[in-house]
């Protein structure tokens, strides 16, 4: 059976509208990075639909790279959700607004 | 020797770099006056040995040009380092070695003791450099370092005790009000030499003066060049209206007096005038001027001469009443008159304020000359010499004075009008009369001295210098005697000139044809009143009293008047001075300055704060809004790249 590529893509592309608007909506500090990782995944998702549409490797090679980064992202990030919700009692980013002037 | 004419400028320096920078480490004060007054000796020797062989070169070949190195070039503009020696120049290199060596030798004895000694001797040594620059330079640049020189230099030792009280205020003030009133007169010089190199195209003297006689310019542009010049030597000879600094000048120490304020730099811009002779025989507009300005500084300044009670300030008005003729004689076309008596005026003005500096000296540090009285018999040398000097400046013949002075009389009347000659006249009178007020104040009558002072001779270091000045003052005129006492072979320094100021004399051609019989006439006039103003003069101030008291109750007016100089010095700081510092003041400082320019800088610091200040409002802190702000960008990117495919 042959899906056509173009439900890849729309797929694709509304996993990264669901990120984005996670991204920019949500309050809670977890889930607004885990909506980061979706809109990784479906920039992913892209690379290895048109890996295997174009008979070419290079883009599955990418997907590697980008997972092994999204882990380290994962890794590092989640250290500094713990270390920001020790010090504010919160996760919530309406409330950690130091970056200002 | 001609060839070695740049020693006379290196050598002082020299003397200036040595006691300058090691003056304080040798402290031995007759090394120090050795090598001060013996490079100063030698380089008379070098002038006078280039002197003598200029007198054995034929006549039209008497200038010879010394080029040292190329100072400026710039593209067509080029200057020499290069000495001029001609007639001119070695009669002032003469003045100023010679009688400059005489006061050095005098210094000696005059600062013994004090704590500046070595600096003395440098900033004299420094200038006699300057002077010896402004003389023998062959271009008007070369001359202006020189101008600009002696200038330093005058300020520098009227400012030499800054740590004394002079009048109302400090030596320094003095010094300063020499310095500034000067920097007036070199912006006219300044001017004048921008328009001779605009209308020229050189600063040399040479190629300036041929051109300007045999060039066709206009008699405007030849105006404008005399008095820009002209007004320069209102400021360094202190002429009206700049005269007002050499009596403060007179702050200084005697010797400086002697040297820079009487002798020699303040005759610069008589050198300066007859040196572009040319220039002014071609602006007749401006030569009367000079004659009005001379004629009336020596009228003004000789009255005011008429009461003053410091011995050195009498002096100095003085210096300012003769440099008024010696302008007068420039503005009448007789330059070599006028350098005759720059040349008798170095002889007995320096005498006369040696003597003062002598008479001072065995004074202790005493200046008014109503607290003098009776010192001849303490100072018979100091006495005699003052005496001769006296009589020379007042002109009684044989002595220099007469020579000279007569001499500008008789041409004021011949080349000018009767005016000139009755002024002149007139201030001849007065001069005789307050320098013998001035000798019997200060040498007869009654002693009018405490008991603290001591009265004494001064040491031969300082008298051997009067009497070799009180010589020349005596015979000085010889070399001038007129033609109506000498014959045949005429006017001997008038001869020797004559070369330097042809061109000019040809341009003027101005001479009336006048008998012998008038010059007898008004020499003979001008000698009664000068002898009766000499007698006048020695009666009421020896004798009796009365008749001066009596005079300055009756005017009190006029004699207030002149007790405060005509009020000239309050005039100015009325109309410019305090002008000039309150609106430096009230418009320059607190409002140009503070309010504009700091208003301006502020200003633009202060915008810039207030529009950061609402801008920065965008920093929320708040990340989300600046992923926002990024997607939209992203977007924003991708329509533009979309569209733009």
């Amino acid at each position: 059976m042959n899906i056509p590529i173009d439900y890849y893509l729309i797929l694709s592309g509304f996993m990264f509208i669901v990120g984005v608007a996670g991204v920019l909506t949500r309050r809670n500090a977890i889930i607004v990075f885990m909506s980061v990782e979706l809109m990784l995944n479906s920039a992913n998702l892209t690379l290895v639909t048109f890996s295997s549409y174009l008979g070419n490797s290079i883009g599955q090679l990418f997907v590697f790279f980008v997972m092994t980064v999204a882990a380290a992202e994962a890794a590092v990030g989640l250290a500094i959700i713990i270390a920001m919700f020790r010090n504010k009692l919160t996760l919530n980013i309406d409330e950690i607004n130091i970056l200002k002037w | 020797m001609l060839q070695l004419i740049y020693l006379t400028t290196l050598l002082p320096l020299i003397g200036f770099l040595i006691n300058g920078l090691f003056g304080k480490k040798i402290k031995n004060e007759k090394i120090i006056g050795i090598i001060g007054s013996g490079t100063i000796g030698i380089s008379f020797l070098i002038v006078l040995g280039a002197f003598f062989q200029t007198l054995a070169l034929p006549v039209d070949q008497r200038q010879t040009i010394v080029n040292l190195f190329s100072w400026i070039k710039a593209g067509s503009f080029s200057v020499q380092a290069a000495y001029q020696i001609d007639q001119l120049s070695l009669v002032m290199a003469l003045i100023v070695t010679g009688v400059g060596f005489i006061i050095h030798v005098y210094s000696i004895g005059y600062m013994h003791g004090d704590k500046g000694f070595g600096r003395f001797f440098a900033y004299l040594n420094l200038f006699i450099f300057a002077m010896m620059n402004l003389i023998l330079a062959d271009n008007f640049l070369l001359m202006f370092l020189g101008w600009e020189g002696v200038g330093l230099c005058s300020y520098l030792l009227i400012g030499f005790w800054y740590d004394r009280k002079f009048e109302k205020s400090t030596t320094s003030d003095a010094a300063k009000k020499a310095f500034v009133v000067n920097r007036i007169g070199d912006f006219g010089f300044l001017l004048g030499m921008f328009l001779i190199y605009l209308t020229f195209g050189s600063l040399n003297f040479n190629d300036v003066f041929s051109r300007a006689a045999s060039l066709n310019i206009p008699t405007y542009v030849f105006n404008f060049m005399a008095l820009f010049l002209f007004i320069g030597a209102t400021g360094k000879s202190a002429q009206i209206p700049l005269y007002i600094w050499l009596p403060d000048a007179m702050a200084g120490p005697t010797p400086v007096s002697a040297l820079i304020h009487a002798a020699t730099m303040v005759t610069a811009g008589v050198y300066m005038v007859a040196r572009c002779s040319i220039i002014y025989a071609s602006a007749p507009a401006i030569m009367t001027v000079i004659a009005v300005v001379g004629v009336l500084t020596a009228f003004f300044a000789a009255t005011i001469g008429l009461v003053q009670n410091d011995i050195k300030k009498v002096l100095a008005y003085s210096t300012v009443s003769q440099l008024g003729y010696m302008f007068l004689a420039m503005g009448v076309g007789a330059f070599t008159s006028g350098i005759f008596h720059v040349m008798t005026h170095a002889f007995f003005k320096a005498l006369l304020f040696l003597g003062a500096g002598s008479v001072i000296h065995g004074m202790h540090d005493e200046q008014n000359i109503q607290n003098y009285g009776g010192l001849k018999k303490y100072m018979p040398k100091t006495y005699i010499t003052f005496l001769v000097a006296s009589l020379a400046i007042s002109g009684i013949p044989p002595l220099s004075g007469y020579f000279s002075k007569d001499e500008i009389l008789w041409y004021s009347y011949a080349n000018g009008n009767f005016l000139y000659w009755f002024i002149g006249a007139v201030t001849a009178l007065l001069t005789a009369f307050y320098m013998f007020r001035l000798v019997s104040l200060t040498f007869e009558g009654k002693e009018r001295f405490g008991h603290d002072k001591h009265p004494h001779e001064s040491p031969a270091v300082m008298t051997i210098p009067l009497i070799i000045l009180a010589v020349l003052s005596a015979i000085g005129g010889f070399i001038g005697i007129p033609e109506l006492f000498s014959g045949d072979h005429g006017n001997q320094f008038e001869n020797w000139l004559e070369p330097v100021f042809k061109p000019a004399q040809t341009r003027l051609a101005v001479f009336g044809v006048h008998s012998h019989a008038e010059e007898i006439i008004l020499m003979v006039v001008t000698l009664i009143g000068v002898v009766g103003s000499i007698y006048a003069a020695r009666y009421i101030y020896i004798k009796n009293n009365k008749p001066a008291e009596n005079l300055s109750k009756r005017f009190k007016g006029i004699y207030n008047l002149l007790l405060n100089k005509y009020f000239v010095d309050e005039a100015y700081d009325a109309v410019v001075v305090n002008p000039m510092v309150k609106g430096s003041e009230k418009v320059l400082w607190s409002f140009a300055d503070v309010k504009i320019i700091d208003g301006l800088v502020n200003g633009v610091a202060d915008l810039i704060g207030r529009i950061s200040g609402s801008i920065r409002k965008i920093q929320t802190g708040v990340a989300q809004f600046y992923a926002l702000m990024m997607m939209l960008g992203i977007v924003v990117a991708l329509f533009w790249i979309i569209l733009s495919l």
